[in-house]
């Protein structure tokens, strides 16, 4: 219901319209959701997760458990929105999550029935046996009721984003503390950002309204504020939530930026991912809940929640309130309430005496103050209708019954220590305050071993204004002097507010309550774990607080157990009889509330995914329909269908085209290195198996690299360009890679020799023109000689082709004539197109990688990555030839050399035909009899290669074999996809042309 | 002489931050001893310019030189003066160790101008582009998005941004979609 003459932040003459379960409701400009909702008196919002008992608010902020609602529609919709932080704008639309057929009658609440029958653990011990059950009954109807929003449906259609932005301090928490210690480290001269989560600044105090430096809170606030805008080194951002906090000082903040406005383009979220020298939580301190029965009922609520409903948004939940504390502090909601006009029957106070000047100032506005006194039972099923009282000490015999439709409750404050803890800070037990607090003996640590996290003001457990203010000052100056930035600050803000008694830790009320009260205490509202169940979890030997969290679920809700730990942990502690920081707390992760997966995507979505790496004809390829394939973040033709051909036939005409006429393949995205110096040479016969040293100026060498174990990671052609210049061929995976790996033995281990590498691999769009009418082909674009004596096999010349500059290599992959001609980038859509039209007579057609593939397979030739895997040395494919015996040393050598690496029983490469000419399976296995020592089937041998050759006119393929060589003519067996064998002979892996007399010609 | 054609083919965006192709620029890379005087000679009389220090880059109309490493220039000429310039660096360095090559084909230059170009760059590359940190004539390698860049100011409103040719797209329009989404008003003023 909604209070005359109250409500600081509503705007009364701007009324904003909203539908909640399809029901037309009228809130004002200022409200958040929560408040407009029971400004409609809607206590009951939202059902619980297991049991489906009705739940209303229990609070006023991101620690809210209960009231999660569905909001907007379509491409917009999106679940598990706290109500309590969305501000009401016209046309909003809520619905409520998790009850069947609707919230006001909900068949799952059948569950509650049968709570006895569903304890914690139930899922575990359940649903273990049959085994078989799992897949096919269980795990479909725990997925059916699993989850309390609906997933959306469509994508979201908002666009996101990132910020980097790199500060000396960052300050997250708006609050005065929060404040304090941002004006303190910008007079210092650092730059500040300070983030808060809510729309308005100042934290509780501008709820509460202690002084600060003799003014009222919200006039120091407002100085403050208009004090760091005129600073150049301070940036403000509200309503960003310090998500995380992660090493190095690196840190989350999510701004949320429309959903506030009714209408707006641009993102809907900023993530600001920021690098901070120090980092300041001052991230406030929540209140607790008590535990006693039916502290679920709809219309209990955090007595700090309440006064902020009620002097913010001038809305109240009932007439009536009893209020039930262990502490002061809740009592400045009872006089809120009054000097609202609302009716407070009494606050019941757990502690024997009550006397502290808060306490004076509800009595004297006459509140009835009972002391000693507990909550037997709150009575209502949708909405409190009363509480029985009873005594603080003893079992709850029930001393009297008060009418009331709102109980408004305060277990005490815990500091907020999330973003504290989320990189390590550690936490001590205060055991006057009843709270964990972080122990700024234990920060976490930076690279350097020092701290770069200040936990501050409330956060840092100082409940108390004057402590608080001070308290982020001094933090604000100490990041800053940390830092080095040693401008004077000025004075400490001066903060007054009540003195206040001790309060004293309730965890169980009444304290010697009885299994069937126990047995309706709430702990976790949202996932509906009571005391009983930590206690049974106790009990059952779940006694690391990790471990109970894990079986009770306690916790693990939407909320994180904000609200909920710290009571669960102290019930724990009880039933270990263990002191509660024996017991500890479970780990504080990010982020602080769930954020959006689009806001940690940001802008990489859709096209901007992941970059797509184009040669300069990739464009013709995707005009001319070819078939794309992702080669690392490249994009290469696999094959160009033609009309109606599938893929397949496509690539077998390629093969045959290439074979008989001539084709063309887009091989830009082969690595190109340069490698150059006076030493250049020596380095190369390091980095290859074979000599690079004595490759004489003008000749070309197939090379083999392998990592310092003997294993072979890459392969290509090297050219000799001059002297003391290499240009060496890498494979397209290996470019980026085989130049990191030549990078780093130059800078550390050879740093003195004198080599310099450049990666020159996107310089060029280079092309394989490939075929017997190759050479006519090129002949036809004219101005370079390129007969077999002029340049003869494994040569390369450079020249004018036509009206290109280009280096000719006559390389082959394929066992054809074969020419690979690199042009600069930008020429290559050019001479593509005359390679295009040169050939048309002779019957060019490009091909892809898959005819690649199966041309280098007929020539045996093997492939880094199919017949390599990262434990495949030279010697497995039969390389001897291409590993210098004259070397003294070369990467990989001594590897070689090892005992595993000599044995004879090494599977190696063979050729494997098929005896009735069909296809082995790509990777199947060669299975043999017996077991080995794990009890699994021998296998000796396995497919790296596998393709139908239309050259052959069956299918060839390629594979690792024990003792392979030594066994040709053999057949044996292979796996099949989809079960079955396959019988294949081994034979010599050149299926084509052995004597390579068509490459030479 | 072939058509020859930039990878963003004069690509350019609208709105009050621009994206545009620069078009082919040439540049060498140009590895070496920095500190020798034969070195910053022969560079100078290819730019005109003389070299900058350490995380500098200087410019002049189409010449410029930007520290890449402790032992990397890259050294910008007009696209068709390359291989003059390459001349003159081989003739200059003859005998001294070094490297010296075209790389303009293997590059994309852009260009961003409009009001909040830094706010442009910095949602997508994780440095610090703080006026009090960045200013004109200092050059950041490091990424946009997902892939390795080098940029700077040319001045206030105007950033120049080279990254690998293949990956050109792909950075234009993650360039052109944080243009379009607006400025976050962090920066001060206008830059």
């Amino acid at each position: 219901m909604r209070l005359t003459n109250h409500g600081r932040l509503i705007a009364k003459n701007r009324p904003v319209h909203f539908t909640f379960n399809g029901k037309r409701m009228r809130g004002y400009r200022g409200d958040t959701l929560a408040s407009a909702l029971l400004a409609n008196d809607q206590i009951l919002l939202g059902r619980s997760f297991k049991y489906h008992r009705p739940r209303g608010l229990v609070a006023s902020g991101a620690e809210e458990p209960n009231a999660l609602v569905e909001l907007g529609r379509g491409d917009r919709q999106e679940p598990n929105h706290r109500v309590t932080q969305v501000e009401l704008i016209d046309g909003l639309v809520a619905r409520s999550q998790n009850h069947w057929p609707s919230l006001e009658f909900d068949v799952g609440v059948i569950n509650s029935k049968l709570s006895r029958f569903l304890p914690a653990g139930f899922y575990y011990k359940t649903f273990i046996q049959p085994r078989a059950f799992w897949k096919h009954v269980y795990e479909p109807i725990i997925r059916k009721s699993a989850g309390l929003g609906a997933a959306p449906e469509t994508a979201d259609d908002h666009s996101y984003e990132h910020f980097n932005i790199t500060v000396d301090v960052l300050v997250i928490g708006g609050g005065i503390s929060g404040l304090a210690a941002t004006l303190a480290a910008a007079r210092a001269g650092a730059r500040v950002l300070l983030v808060e989560q809510t729309a308005a600044w100042g934290g509780r105090a501008t709820v509460d309204q202690p002084r600060i430096d003799g003014q009222d809170a919200q006039d120091w606030i407002d100085d403050t504020l208009a004090a760091l805008a005129t600073m150049p080194n301070v940036t403000l951002r509200n309503r960003t939530q310090g998500a995380g906090v992660y090493d190095h000082g690196y840190a989350l903040c999510n701004e949320q930026l429309t959903d506030h406005l009714t209408q707006s383009d641009g993102p809907r979220q900023r993530l600001w991912r920021v690098r901070a020298g120090q980092i300041i939580t001052a991230t406030g301190a929540i209140e607790r809940p008590l535990s006693f029965a039916y502290n679920d009922v709809p219309g209990v609520l955090m007595a700090s929640a309440l006064r902020d409903y009620v002097v913010n948004y001038g809305v109240a939940v009932g007439e009536r309130t009893v209020l039930v504390t262990n502490n002061d502090d809740a009592y400045r909601t009872a006089i809120a309430l009054v000097d609202a006009g609302l009716s407070v029957p009494a606050v019941l106070d757990a502690r024997a005496v009550a006397g502290g000047e808060l306490v004076e100032r509800a009595r004297a506005r006459g509140i009835r103050v009972e002391t000693g006194k507990a909550i037997a039972a709150v009575q209502g099923g949708k909405r409190v209708t009363g509480v029985r009282v009873c005594d603080q000490v003893g079992d709850g015999t029930v001393t009297e019954e008060i009418a009331c439709d709102c109980v408004a409750m305060s277990g005490g404050w815990s500091p907020v220590v999330h973003l504290w803890s989320h990189c390590g800070g550690k936490l001590i037990w205060d055991d006057t305050q009843a709270m964990f607090r972080p122990d700024p003996n234990r920060p976490p640590l930076g690279a350097d071993g020092a701290g770069f996290v200040r936990a501050a003001g409330t956060a840092n457990g100082h409940l108390y204004t004057a402590e608080s203010v001070a308290d982020g000052f001094a933090a604000g100056k100490q990041a800053a002097r940390a830092l080095g930035f040693d401008k004077k600050v000025g004075a400490v803000p001066q903060g007054d507010c009540a003195v206040e008694d001790p309060m004293e830790p309730v965890w169980l009320m009444p304290a010697n309550a009885s299994y069937d009260k126990r047995a309706k205490m709430w702990l976790d509202y949202q996932n509906d774990v009571k005391v009983t169940d930590v206690q049974l979890a106790a009990q059952e030997g779940f006694e690391s607080v990790e471990h109970a969290k894990r079986y009770t679920t306690l916790g693990m809700a939407t909320d994180q157990g904000k609200l909920s730990n710290i009571n669960g942990l102290a019930t724990l502690a009880a039933s270990l009889d263990k002191a509660i920081p024996e017991v500890g707390t479970t780990t504080f992760r990010p982020p602080y509330t769930p954020l959006p997966l689009a806001a940690i995507t940001g802008v990489a979505r859709d096209h901007l995914f992941q970059p797509v790496r184009k040669t300069p004809i990739y464009d013709w390829h995707d005009d001319n329909g070819a078939d794309f394939e992702p080669v690392g973040q490249w994009r290469r033709p696999y094959a160009y269908p033609r009309g109606s051909e599938t893929v397949h036939d496509a690539v077998m005409r390629e093969v045959t085209n290439t074979r008989e006429n001539v084709g063309l393949l887009d091989a830009s995205t082969l690595g190109k290195l340069i490698v150059k110096g006076p030493d250049a040479g020596k380095f190369l016969d390091m980095m290859y198996t074979n000599m690079m040293s004595n490759l004489a100026v003008g000749k070309c060498r197939y090379g083999l690299m392998c990592s310092e174990n003997g294993f072979l990671i890459d392969d290509g052609v090297v050219a000799r360009i001059d002297d003391d210049t290499w240009l060496c061929h890498t494979t397209t995976g290996g470019a980026d890679r085989i130049h990191a790996h030549m990078e780093d033995w130059l800078q550390c281990e050879w740093w003195d020799w004198q080599v310099y590498v450049a990666n020159v691999t996107e310089q060029y769009a280079q092309f394989a023109v490939v075929g017997p009418k190759a050479r006519r082909l090129l002949q036809t674009i004219g101005g370079m000689t390129l007969t077999k004596d002029a340049l003869p096999f494994m040569q390369w010349t450079e020249g004018r082709l036509g009206d290109f500059d280009a280096r000719v290599f006559r390389i082959s992959f394929s066992g054809e004539l074969s020419y690979e001609v690199a042009v600069p980038a930008s020429q290559g859509p050019a001479f593509w197109d005359a390679l295009l039209a040169a050939g048309e007579p002779l019957g060019v057609m490009p091909y892809g990688t898959e005819a690649l593939h199966i041309m280098r397979a007929e020539k045996g030739f093997i492939m880094i990555g199919d017949e390599t895997d990262g434990t495949v040395i030279p010697q497995d494919l039969n390389l001897h030839w291409a590993i210098s015996k004259k070397k003294t040393d070369f990467l990989g050598k001594r590897g070689q050399l090892r005992d595993h690496m000599q044995d004879p029983g090494r599977w190696k490469l063979v050729g494997l035909e098929t005896l009735d000419g069909s296809v082995l399976a790509d990777g199947a296995y060669a299975p043999e009899d017996g077991a080995n020592a794990n009890g699994q089937r021998r296998v000796q041998g396995r497919v790296t290669s596998t393709y139908h050759s239309p050259t052959l006119g069956r299918g060839i393929a390629m594979g690792l074999v024990r003792n392979g060589p030594n066994r040709m003519g053999e057949v044996i067996t292979f796996t099949k996809e989809g079960g079955g064998t396959q019988d294949a002979r081994i034979v010599d892996p050149v299926f084509y042309d052995k004597d390579g007399e068509k490459q030479n010609v | 002489m072939s058509e020859r054609v930039s990878a963003l083919r004069n690509r350019e965006t609208g709105g009050s931050v621009q994206v545009r192709d620069a078009g082919l620029r040439g540049m060498i890379t140009l590895r070496g001893d920095l500190s020798n005087g034969k070195l910053a000679s022969v560079v100078k009389s290819v730019t005109g310019l003389k070299l900058p220090a350490c995380n500098g880059v200087v410019q002049d109309g189409d010449t410029g030189i930007a520290w890449m490493s402790p032992d990397e220039l890259l050294v910008m000429v007009a696209y068709d003066d390359v291989p003059e310039a390459l001349d003159k660096i081989a003739k200059a360095l003859s005998g001294q160790h070094h490297l010296a090559v075209n790389v303009s084909d293997a590059r994309s230059v852009m260009l961003l101008q409009g009001s909040f170009v830094r706010e442009v760059v910095a949602k997508l590359a994780p440095v610090d582009l703080h006026p009090d940190v960045w200013q004109p004539g200092q050059i950041i390698r490091s990424r946009l998005g997902q892939v390795a860049a080098a940029f700077w100011l040319v001045d206030e409103a105007t950033v120049q941004v080279i990254c690998f040719r293949s990956v050109a797209d792909y950075a234009f329009d993650l360039l052109a979609a944080s243009a379009k989404a607006g400025p976050v008003g962090h920066f001060a003023r206008g830059t």
